[in-house]
């Protein structure tokens, strides 16, 4: 089932349409990725869905039941600006965020005790915002959303600012995060942490949906009868009139070929030609990236 | 609610905790005490030192001894000195300054002239002119050949001062003092105006903050931006009144310290002291006005201003203090909120602020016309209109104003509050999530009329 649902929400500033007719459906437990070029519409959406700014039409469920006001309580929200008060010492804040989010602040304390000291900044509860690096605050953004365990997380572009290491911690998290039963919107331009993140995606331009499903679904179909030929060795294979051989390569001592069916063929018959040419390392189908996915479609519709 | 009163808290303990806050709580009493004790001791002593001054006549002595001596200036009467040559030498012989006194003076009163290294300060030239003013009135009397002229004079010398008494509707008679209405009119006048001046525009400085540090849409996550604004707004009036009764305590504790330590070796505080001490004892003495009068007519003087400023309506001038105060205060501080959401940084906000400050202003200015005008009909009609009825009602309700005005007046300024604070939320709601756009007037009221 579902756990959020925006149907047909569109949304006017002044005259210009930020979304047109848009719905999404958020599966429980699944890792949704809302993708888009800048402008698209995207953080309309996400400000809608934490109820920010209403739609001017359509409607928004969790869990089944339309979207009311105290609902803000089981979201978290982790916006692309990163904001927190300069001035003000980290610990404090936190508090002040998770308080604002209906939390006691004895609880908030336990709570935060027990994320700081999971992602390694406890040490750092007394300092201002602004003597800490751009990672540090983003970690303390990170906490104050997760904080009040929601069910639903919205993350705008959660990993910008982290290095590689911090990248990876967060990620995991919010992984980890999922396993315990939350539902991630995740909102971003990195398609490599969609690939390796994302259940389903939506992909927006202009204010209306274009693109819409699950990643693995989209990739196949996309993947246009295109597949990688891994071979031991020195192996060089020619093209027949069952496929054709779009490029090949040695790379340490193997040999790679991507090569594209000329028709609806089945994959045994082309691994028993070319099996005779030598041994065969793997045969995957050549997935199209999402990148290459989300560039070919924006493109076409320009 | 509760979730108000999370954001009150934190916008009062951020700003009580912040260095600036404690420094100014703290000093801005020790300045007032300064000013309110060392003023007028200093305009007492003027420049406190004793000062011997050399007085020369050109062939007379009428002008003898005419000029007493006061506690800090010596006047030396010399004879056959030429001024030119004292010019020369004064300082060095111990004279503050030559006084020249031409011949002529009785017929042409210019012909008097201070030479002095330094500019002398007020009170030694008034005393001046006052005793040769007095002296030559006296000597064109004696022109006169009046028999007894100086029982005369003595029978003669007055000293006036009116006593106003208001009639109210109800016939009760009560003494008022003019001075004292307008000292409230102006005092309430000012107090109003910093108060919405400071905070209001601490309330803007909060809400840009938050804005540029992009804070708010994280809080608006949470909470509904109506309260986030309110809950800044209350949040900051606390931190004001803190700040004001801090200082009322401080200032006149500090008064009184400054008082005992610094006065105790002049003058003037025998004077007060006997005031507060008679003031103290009872109310006969103050009623037996011929008698105290004859002992100190300063010391009646200060009691009946006492006695004037306790005739005040002082239960109605609280309610409306707060009153005003509170819905005067919370008009504005909603306007400085809307204008903070629709700026990105405080450069831009001067635009917006003009129209902002000029009812104030313009209030001040009416507010101090009152005091001179009462019952005009700019006062009364700024009275009414709510963007300056709360400065210019505070400055009339010393003089009196009927109930029906206030009344009017209260309730004019209670639907344009809820209509500006309904107003400033609605263009704060969408100002807060608006960046980089320039904004103009034509824009925000394009957001009043955004749905949700």
């Amino acid at each position: 089932m579902a756990l959020f649902e925006a149907k047909n929400v569109t949304k006017q500033y002044g005259n210009q349409l930020a979304l047109d007719n848009v719905s999404i459906s958020v599966p429980e437990q699944c890792i949704y990725g809302l993708l888009g070029p800048n402008g698209a519409g995207k953080t309309t959406l996400i400000r809608i869905i934490n109820q920010i700014t209403g739609p001017d039409s359509g409607e928004l469920f969790l869990n089944g039941k339309k979207l009311m006001p105290d609902d803000v309580q089981v979201i978290g929200y982790l916006p692309e600006e990163r904001g927190l008060y300069k001035k003000m010492k980290i610990g404090e804040q936190a508090l002040y965020f998770a308080q604002l989010k209906g939390l006691s602040r004895a609880e908030a304390m336990k709570r935060l005790k027990y994320w700081f000291k999971k992602l390694d900044i406890i040490d750092w509860w007394g300092k201002k915002v602004e003597e800490l690096s751009k990672g540090m605050q983003q970690k303390v953004q990170f906490i104050i959303t997760v904080l009040h365990e929601p069910k639903l997380l919205i993350f705008d572009e959660p990993f910008t600012g982290f290095d590689p290491l911090n990248t990876n911690i967060v990620k995991n998290e919010i992984l980890f995060l999922r396993e315990r039963g939350a539902t991630i919107i995740f909102s971003t331009h990195n398609m490599e942490s969609v690939e390796e993140l994302c259940d389903n995606i939506t992909l927006i331009d202009k204010a209306k949906t274009i693109l819409e499903g699950s990643v693995d679904e989209i990739r196949s179909q996309w993947a246009a009868n295109e597949y990688d030929l891994v071979f031991d060795g020195d192996v060089k294979i020619e093209g027949n009139g069952q496929y054709n051989i779009l490029n090949q390569h040695k790379d340490n001592n193997k040999s790679i070929i991507r090569m594209k069916m000329t028709g609806n063929i089945n994959t045994n018959d082309i691994l028993q030609t070319v099996m005779k040419s030598g041994n065969i390392i793997s045969f995957n189908p050549a997935l199209p990236s999402m990148n290459e996915i989300f560039i070919r479609v924006i493109e076409a519709r320009n | 609610m509760n979730k108000i009163s999370v954001i009150i808290k934190r916008e009062y303990v951020s700003r009580v905790r912040k260095k600036s806050f404690i420094i100014m709580t703290i000093l801005a009493p020790l300045l007032m005490a300064a000013l309110v004790v060392l003023l007028p001791l200093l305009m007492m002593n003027e420049d406190g030192d004793f000062k011997k001054i050399a007085v020369i006549e050109d062939n007379s002595d009428l002008f003898k001894g005419v000029i007493k001596n006061t506690k800090d200036a010596e006047y030396v009467y010399l004879e056959n000195t030429r001024v030119e040559d004292l010019k020369k030498t004064f300082e060095n012989e111990g004279y503050y300054g030559i006084l020249y006194i031409s011949p002529e003076l009785v017929n042409t009163p210019n012909a008097i002239q201070l030479i002095s290294k330094k500019q002398p300060p007020i009170g030694l030239l008034q005393d001046i002119e006052r005793s040769l003013k007095k002296e030559i009135e006296r000597q064109k009397l004696l022109s006169y050949k009046i028999d007894n002229l100086d029982e005369i004079m003595k029978n003669i010398e007055t000293n006036v001062s009116i006593q106003t008494i208001k009639i109210d509707e109800s016939g009760s008679v009560k003494e008022t003092s003019t001075g004292i209405a307008m000292a409230l009119a102006y005092i309430f006048g000012l107090l109003m105006y910093m108060l919405v001046f400071i905070f209001g525009a601490q309330v803007m400085r909060g809400v840009i903050e938050e804005k540029t540090s992009r804070v708010v849409e994280v809080i608006i996550s949470s909470v509904k931006p109506v309260q986030l604004m309110m809950g800044k707004i209350v949040g900051i009036a606390l931190v004001g009144l803190t700040q004001f009764l801090i200082w009322i305590f401080l200032t006149m504790a500090a008064v009184t310290v400054l008082k005992t330590t610094i006065l105790q070796k002049s003058e003037p505080t025998e004077i007060t002291q006997s005031v507060s001490q008679n003031l103290m004892s009872g109310d006969q003495q103050v009623a037996g006005t011929t008698q105290t009068a004859d002992i100190s007519p300063q010391l009646a003087e200060i009691s009946k201003m006492f006695d004037n400023a306790m005739n005040q309506p002082w239960g109605l001038i609280i309610i409306c203090f707060i009153f005003y105060f509170i819905t005067g205060y919370f008009l504005y501080a909603s306007v400085f909120a809307a204008i903070g959401s629709a700026v990105d940084n405080e450069t831009e906000t001067q635009q917006f602020m003009l129209p902002v400050t000029i009812p104030i202003i313009l209030a001040l200015m009416v507010a101090i016309a009152t005091m001179q005008n009462p019952e005009s009909s700019v006062s009364f009609w700024c009275s009414m209109i709510p963007l300056t009825s709360p400065i210019v009602m505070m400055a009339r309700i010393p003089f009196g104003v009927p109930y029906w005005q206030i009344a009017v007046s209260m309730v004019l300024m209670l639907v344009t509050f809820m209509g500006f604070v309904w107003m400033a939320a609605k263009v704060y709601r969408t100002g807060i999530l608006m960046y980089g756009k320039k904004t103009s007037w034509k824009e925000m009221w394009k957001w009043l009329r955004y749905s949700g």
